[in-house]
C-alpha cells in the first residue's frame, strides 16, 4: 500500500520509509522499538561491531553509565531471547556517531531489519531479496556488491600478518589497493602466491558469471568452496528473481572478521556518493554475545537517501490566504474550503515578504474570495 | 561522461598529460583560459582543477568520478575512495626531519610540526611516543631552525630545500606518488568507463616502467 503523496507534503525519504516498512511488515517482520539508552557496557565489550569509536555516555540516576546508541544491531541481538526458531524484525532508530568530516557527533536515521535464529538458505535468500527491493525503493539506479567474509579470511590466513599489518591490509582491501596489498605483503615477507591470490580476488569485479571462473580457481587452492557455493546460490538466486543485473561480486565489501563470518553485502543508488545500504552475517557476533544461533541483516542510512530529492519546490505552499480583520470562524471556513481543492495553505493577517505560494487569495470584509497576483 | 579532478601544479599537469597519451584528451585543459571545467564528449571524460588536497573531497563526495591524487592526501583524509592506480609521477616520501645532528631524548615529549597531522598522530602512536603536535600551514622548515619543534613531519622530494637550511632527513614514514582514484558509487555505476580508462593508464605506467 502506496501513502498517497500528491500534494508532496512527504519528503521523498519518507516515503521511501514507509514502502519499506510496509515491505518488511509483508515478509513477516515486526517492528521494534527500542529505547534510545542502552548501557554503556554493551559497547564497551563489542567495541570492535562499531564501525566508528566515540560514544556519548551520561551517568543514570541510579549510577550507572549509559550511552546514546551508536548501533541498533547489538542492542537487538541482546534483547531477542526466543530460543527457537527465527526471529525478524525491523527498526527505524536514531543513531549518535561522530561524523567523519567534521569530528562532531550527529544524529544518523537508520532503518533495517534483523534476522535471528536459525538461519538456512532461504532466510539468507530472503535478507537479500529485501535488500534489493529496498535499494528499488529508491527509484533509481542501484546496486548490490555481494562477498562471503569466509572466502576472505581464508585468503588472508596464509599470509599470517601481525597486528598492525594485518589492519593496514584491510584498508588496502576496502580501498581495492592491488599494489599496497603486495607492499604489505612483501614487507611481511608473506608467502608470494598467497599474496597474488588476495591481490586477485580484491581486483576482481563484476556479474557473478564473469566472475566465477577465476574465483573458483582461487577458492579450490584455498579449500573454501563450501563459501563460494553459498555465495554463489545467493547470486543464483537473486538471478533467478530477475535481479541479476543488479548484482555483482566485489571483495573490496569488508565487514569486521571477529564478528561477520558469511554473506556480506553494500548496496548503492546512482547519484548518492557513498553505500546506502549494509549488511551481512554475524554468526560470529551471536556467539561472543553467548548465544548459539545465526544471525543476518542489514541497515540503510535514509539520510543519504535525502541527496536525491535535490529539486527545489516551486512553492512553498499551494495557496496563501491573506484573511486581513476577517474573523476566526471566517478564516477558517475559507481555510477549509481551499484545502478541499488540495494542497497546503498558509493563513496570514497580512501578506508576507519572501512567501512563495501558488495563488494569494485576500480574504474580503463580505467573506468573498478575490485573487490576486 | 567521467569527471575526473586533477590537482592543480605541476603533478596535475604531468598526469593529465598520462590521461592525454592513454587516449583521454582534452587540449583546452592545458590553455591558459579562465574556465574551469573542461569538455571532451568524443571521450566521455570533463576534467577541472581543484586544489591538490580537495582531490580526495571531491572524488570521496562524488563530484567527480575519477581523481588523481597523492598518497600522502589519501593517508592523511583516509577518504572512502577504491585506490586503483599507482600512476608512478610525483614521486617523493613523507618523512621526519630535524636539525642536523639532532638526538632525540626519550625522557622528553617530542615536538612535531607538521601540515599533516593525522599521519604524523598516527606514526607516533605507533610508537607509544608522547607528542606535542603543532599545526602549521606552509613553511614548515622554520620550525626546527626557531626553536619551535624538534623535529617535522613533511613531504620530501629531493632534500635540497632541506639541505639549504641545514636540515636533515631522520626518517621516512612511506613512500608517495600520485595514485588514480574512483569514487566507490560512480565505479559501479560508471564501471565499464572507469575500468577503461583504468587499464589505458596501467598500460602506459607499465610500458613506462619497462622503457623510462
Amino acid at each position: 500500500m502506496l501513502i498517497p503523496n500528491k500534494d508532496k507534503t512527504l519528503r521523498r525519504e519518507e516515503t521511501i520509509l514507509t514502502e519499506l516498512h510496509d515491505l518488511y511488515g509483508r515478509y513477516g517482520y515486526v517492528r521494534y522499538k527500542m529505547s534510545k539508552f542502552e548501557e554503556y557496557e554493551l559497547y564497551v565489550q563489542n567495541k570492535d561491531f562499531l564501525s566508528a569509536s566515540g560514544i556519548i555516555t551520561f551517568t543514570d540516576t541510579n549510577g550507572r553509565l549509559m550511552a546514546l546508541k551508536p548501533d541498533v544491531t547489538l542492542s537487538i541481538i541482546r534483547n531477542l531471547t526466543k530460543k527457537n526458531g527465527v526471529q525478524k524484525v525491523y527498526y527505524n532508530e536514531n543513531v549518535y556517531r561522530i561524523s567523519k568530516s567534521s569530528g562532531r557527533f550527529r544524529e544518523i536515521m537508520q532503518t533495517g531489519l534483523e534476522c535471528v535464529g536459525e538461519i538456512g538458505a532461504y532466510e539468507i535468500c530472503e535478507t537479500l531479496l529485501l535488500a534489493v527491493r529496498s535499494l528499488e525503493a529508491a527509484d533509481r539506479d542501484y546496486h548490490l556488491d555481494l562477498a562471503h567474509m569466509g572466502i576472505l579470511s581464508a585468503l588472508m590466513k596464509p599470509l599470517a600478518l601481525s597486528e598492525k599489518s594485518r589492519s593496514a591490509m584491510i584498508t588496502c582491501i576496502r580501498r581495492k589497493n592491488a599494489e599496497g596489498i603486495a607492499q604489505l605483503c612483501e614487507e611481511e615477507k608473506a608467502d608470494r602466491a598467497a599474496a597474488e591470490a588476495l591481490s586477485e580476488v580484491i581486483g576482481l569485479y563484476g556479474s557473478p558469471a564473469a566472475v566465477l571462473p577465476k574465483l573458483k580457481r582461487i577458492c579450490a587452492a584455498v579449500g573454501v568452496e563450501e563459501a563460494l557455493a553459498e555465495l554463489m546460490a545467493v547470486a543464483g538466486f537473486l538471478g533467478d528473481c530477475g535481479y541479476g543485473d543488479r548484482i555483482s561480486l566485489d571483495f573490496s565489501v569488508v565487514n569486521d572478521m571477529n564478528y561477520y563470518n558469511g554473506i556480506v553485502f553494500r548496496g548503492y543508488v546512482a547519484g548518492i556518493s557513498e553505500g546506502v545500504l549494509t549488511g551481512g552475517s554475524y554468526d560470529l557476533l551471536m556467539r561472543k554475545m553467548g548465544r548459539a544461533c545465526g544471525g543476518i541483516g542489514f541497515a540503510i542510512c535514509l539520510d543519504s537517501l535525502s541527496q536525491l530529492d535535490s529539486t527545489l519546490k516551486p512553492f512553498d505552499y499551494n495557496c496563501l490566504l491573506v484573511y486581513g480583520g476577517a474573523s476566526p470562524v471566517e478564516v477558517t471556513k475559507a481555510m477549509e474550503s481551499l484545502q478541499r481543492e488540495g494542497g497546503s495553505v498558509l493563513a496570514a493577517r497580512e501578506r508576507p515578504e519572501d512567501v512563495r505560494a501558488g495563488r494569494v487569495l485576500v480574504l474580503k470584509n463580505d467573506g468573498t474570495l478575490k485573487e490576486e497576483s | 561522461m567521467v569527471n575526473i579532478a586533477l590537482p592543480k601544479g605541476r603533478l596535475g599537469e604531468k598526469v593529465y598529460q598520462m590521461f592525454a597519451d592513454a587516449g583521454y584528451e582534452c587540449p583546452a585543459v592545458l590553455s591558459n583560459s579562465r574556465k574551469l571545467i573542461f569538455e571532451n564528449p568524443e571521450k566521455g571524460v570533463r576534467y577541472f582543477w581543484v586544489k591538490p588536497s580537495d582531490v580526495a573531497i571531491y572524488v570521496e563526495r562524488g563530484a567527480a568520478d575519477l581523481g588523481a591524487a597523492g598518497k600522502d592526501i589519501i593517508e592523511e583524509y583516509d577518504p572512502d575512495i577504491y585506490e586503483l592506480l599507482d600512476l608512478g609521477v610525483g614521486k617523493c616520501r613523507m618523512a621526519v626531519a630535524a636539525k642536523k645532528g639532532f638526538r632525540e631524548d626519550p625522557e622528553r615529549i617530542l615536538r612535531v610540526a607538521t601540515k599533516f597531522r593525522s599521519i604524523a598522530l598516527d606514526h607516533y602512536a605507533a610508537r607509544s611516543r608522547d607528542i606535542d603536535i603543532i599545526e602549521l600551514n606552509g613553511s614548515i622548515e622554520l620550525a626546527p631552525i626557531l626553536g619551535l619543534s624538534d623535529v617535522i613531519v613533511d613531504i620530501v622530494e629531493t632534500g635540497t630545500t632541506l639541505l639549504e637550511n641545514d636540515l636533515a632527513p631522520i626518517e621516512t614514514i612511506f613512500p608517495i606518488s600520485a595514485r588514480l582514484i574512483s569514487n566507490k558509487s560512480s565505479f559501479k555505476f560508471k564501471n565499464a568507463e572507469i575500468e577503461g580508462i583504468r587499464t589505458a593508464l596501467r598500460d602506459l605506467v607499465n610500458e613506462r616502467r619497462l622503457n623510462p
